[in-house]
């Protein structure tokens, strides 16, 4: 045997090996146990190819900010009226500040101190003069901003992820794109519009009592009050039906507080249930709050909307309550879902939306793979006419490509999609080009009269720069589809550029061992080409 | 077997009927663009934001039916569009037509469940963007058009030489305009996967372009006093049948995928189709004739000097 060709052999051999290693789960539906420290990752199916839903959302960050200065606001009035400092007024202005509206010079100078120490990373403004009053605002830094925009995405995926874990969805993705955007992919869900749903909700839940000194019909609402509506759905008609409440603005316990969050079913009415536990602080305050509001309502609210709005019978220890409302089942457990896993900490918005059914999804495949095997038969033909045996090698380096390919899409864990499975047929029809390029110096250099060895090799040899030079700049569009591409584009910029750098090999290397073996002692008289 | 034996055509000579031809091309093809920009070519949600749904039918559905459903539900801006197979339709919806994403899709269910209560349909796809997306999108494929071809400019002229730069750039330029050129003439939505199509050709017809100028150099090399529109010619010629063996082979395997490949990837293969054929055709008479002219441009002025 000639030099070199063992280890070519060796080689070709082995990469087929591994890509049958890799294909294995693939292809085989049920693993046998020994397979454990095998590769066990499939090729995953796009969404186009299996059905789901592939979602982008945007999460409101500038909110998120709002979000603590309200904190920061709720905080710095406990902290005043705990030192007896008198204000007229703590808000957030704009969306960056929380403005401190003091009686007198004397309270200000205090105060600024007091913020000076509490929040030194705020930037303060001097004490300035508003309708008589005076009044101090604390800004937040740029940095810190960012900051808190920052965590509020990172918050946002992990929440996000909590629930899609707990709506139950196998192989979910979930990952972070750019500054503000979620991207969410469900392969496979039955019932996207639910689904969404669950992810898009906010879930802040409050506790706000009810202000029955206030009409919810008045014209000027205090300041520190707001009308929320509760609605219910009547059962048998479908009719929703609004009634206003005037609440307590200020919240007096928060979803955060919540350890737990189930669905029962009452008894009485066998109307499902949510029951929630509140952790050791939030017991505390809940015990607080009922003992001393008897007789009085208050209103448990979810993103603005009412669920129910009870009056507080007697005073309730122990850390547990229940929320009620007109609920199915689903919304129950829905709801229950959100409380577990938390409250997003600013509104998201879906941006994107690309929903496939499965049917579509499977008909996709059906296709996708018969213009494949089309594809490639035609192929076939065309180089087993055009170049007779030598025309097999190349079918034989382009069949070597397929595999390896697939083999390299499933130990990469990369995702098949519909464009992706277009690539390898384009591809199909681009891996020969190389042959094709090799094929045609050959028959030019036999007609110069040389032999089929020396032929063979000048083939190669001239053909070797111009095969280089045409694989690169493929590889240089797909390196950019790569780049910039998302989702169905970038599963086609995986498989185009796998497959000009499988193919190369396969053309260099696969082909030419098969005509050295033939050809290595230099006596054939003929090539079949 | 040979498709041809050692052809002499004297492709260069033709240069003026094909750049002529491909100057025609050229312009339908920024009009397109142009429209493009404008937003008055046919674009799809990708790049416009939008809705759009695929919903099968049981039974037929009229398209006339359908729009005057729709229309009645307040849903007056729509795009239908009608699969043959499987009484499908397509409704694409402008992003001003409805309001956020989510609302379009679920008027569109209702209308039709409420006007055809006997003809009973399943949502197969649903596509919403909102604008932002489209915008995002609509500037990150500008950058990616543009740096690829600026990477493949480079390669080329640190392989090649300038001159060939010029002429395999021009060329790809070319045939990613006669891809829009078609489309644009055709009405064939502008989406995303388009704009991979676009790409995938501008590779495929530069490889084509390499092929040929890889001869040329080789031939120069050997050949330091022919003329120069001779070696161009004599190279085209001796890879003349490389040319259309490949292009054959992968416009063979386009096809199938055109033919067989369902209609989510129909408008895809029909792009790369047009990139095929008019890659083949640019490598052959657009690129080696240009560079010939910077050559003999480059060549007078040397004269002159002289």
């Amino acid at each position: 045997m000639p030099k070199g060709i063992g280890w070519r052999i060796g080689l070709i051999g082995i990469f087929v090996l591994l890509s049958f290693l890799y294909l294995t789960p693939t292809l085989v539906s049920k693993l046998p146990s020994w397979w454990s420290v095998l590769p066990k990752d499939k090729i995953h199916l796009g969404l186009d190819l299996q059905g789901g839903t592939h979602l982008v959302l945007e999460v409101d960050t500038q909110k998120a900010v709002e979000g603590t200065l309200d904190i920061v606001a709720t905080d710095l009035e406990d902290t005043l009226t705990g030192k007896n400092l008198h204000f007229k007024r703590i808000s957030r202005t704009g969306s960056d500040k929380v403005t401190v509206v003091l009686y007198e010079k004397g309270t200000a100078d205090a105060v600024q101190k007091l913020l000076k120490d509490k929040y030194p990373t705020y930037e303060l403004s001097p004490p300035h003069d508003e309708g008589g009053f005076v009044a101090l605002s604390l800004r937040v830094n740029e940095k810190d901003a960012q900051d808190r925009k920052d965590k509020a995405v990172q918050q946002a995926l992990e929440t996000i992820r909590n629930r899609i874990d707990q709506f139950g969805v196998s192989e979910p993705i979930i990952q972070r794109e750019g500054i503000n955007h979620i991207v969410v992919q469900l392969p496979g869900i039955k019932d996207p519009q639910r689904a969404i749903e669950l992810i898009g909700r906010t879930a802040r839940l409050e506790f706000k009592m009810v202000r029955e000194d206030v009409s919810p019909s008045a014209v000027t609402i205090p300041d520190d009050a707001e009308v929320m509506k509760e609605k219910t759905a009547d059962a048998a008609t479908g009719a929703v039906s609004e009634v206003p409440y005037v609440l307590q603005k200020k919240s007096l316990i928060t979803g955060d507080l919540l350890t737990d969050a189930q669905v029962r079913i009452d008894s009485q009415f066998n109307q499902p249930y949510v029951a929630i536990e509140f952790n050791s602080l939030g017991a505390k305050l809940f015990d607080q709050v009922t003992a001393a509001n008897v007789g009085k309502r208050f209103a448990i609210v979810l993103d603005n909307n009412i669920y129910s709005a009870p009056v507080i019978r007697e005073r309730i220890s122990g850390g547990s309550a229940q929320i009620s409302g007109n609920f199915t089942e689903k919304t129950a457990s829905d709801l229950a879902i959100v409380l577990r896993a938390g409250a997003l900490p600013a509104p998201v918005k879906i941006i994107q939306n690309v929903t496939v059914g499965p049917s579509l999804g499977q008909d996709s495949i059906n296709k996708g793979l018969m213009a494949g095997l089309i594809g490639v038969v035609l192929v076939v033909v065309f180089m087993a006419i055009y170049y007779k045996l030598s025309g097999m090698v190349a079918n034989m380096g382009m069949v070597l490509n397929v595999i390896y390919l697939m083999g390299a899409l499933a130990a990469m864990g990369a995702t098949l999609t519909l464009p992706g499975i277009a690539a390898i047929v384009l591809l199909i029809g681009m891996s020969v080009d190389s042959n094709v390029l090799i094929f045609e110096r050959i028959r030019e250099e036999l007609k110069l009269g040389k032999s089929p060895k020396a032929a063979l090799d000048a083939g190669y040899d001239k053909a070797f720069l111009t095969i280089m030079d045409s694989h690169i700049t493929t590889l240089i569009t797909a390196a950019v589809l790569f780049q910039f591409g998302t989702g169905p584009v970038k599963g086609f910029a995986v498989s185009l550029s796998l497959g000009v750098i499988i193919n190369l090999f396969t053309s260099l290397i696969g082909t030419k061992v098969t005509f050295d073996l033939f050809l290595h002692k230099g006596t054939a008289k003929k090539l079949s080409i | 077997m040979e498709l041809l034996g050692k052809t002499t055509i004297d492709f260069i000579g033709k240069r003026n009927i094909s750049f002529v031809i491909s100057s025609i091309i050229a312009i339908l093809g920024i009009v397109g663009i142009i429209q493009i920009a404008r937003g008055a070519a046919n674009m799809g949600i990708d790049f416009s934001g939008g809705t759009s749904m695929q919903l099968k039918f049981a039974k037929p559905m009229a398209m006339a039916d359908a729009r005057t459903a729709l229309h009645k539900h307040g849903i007056a801006r729509v795009d239908l569009q009608e699969i043959k197979e499987g009484n499908k339709l397509l409704i694409k919806i402008d992003k001003n037509a409805g309001a956020a994403v989510g609302k379009s899709a679920d008027a569109v269910k209702a209308s039709f469940t409420s006007e055809f209560a006997d003809n009973p349909f399943v949502v197969e796809s649903t596509t919403e963007i909102g604008p932002s997306i489209g915008d995002k999108l609509r500037k990150d494929t500008l950058v990616a058009v543009a740096i690829s071809l600026l990477g493949i400019i480079l390669y080329i002229a640190w392989r090649f030489d300038f001159k060939f730069g010029i002429g395999a750039t021009v060329a790809t330029i070319h045939d990613c305009l006669a891809m829009f050129a078609v489309f644009y003439l055709f009405n064939k939505e502008i989406n995303l996967l388009f704009i991979t199509a676009v790409l995938t050709i501008a590779g495929y017809s530069l490889t084509d372009t390499v092929v040929v100028f890889d001869r040329i150099r080789e031939n120069l090399h050997k050949n330091l006093k022919g003329a120069m529109q001779t070696i161009f010619n004599n190279s085209i010629n001796e890879v003349l049948s490389r040319t259309i063996v490949t292009s054959l082979t992968v416009f063979l395997a386009a096809a199938s995928l055109f033919l067989f490949g369902g209609e989510v990837i129909h408008d895809f293969s029909l792009a790369l189709l047009i990139g095929v054929l008019v890659g083949t055709y640019s490598s052959i008479f657009v690129a080696s004739p240009i560079v010939v002219l910077l050559e003999n441009r480059a060549l007078a002025r040397q004269g002159e000097k002289a």
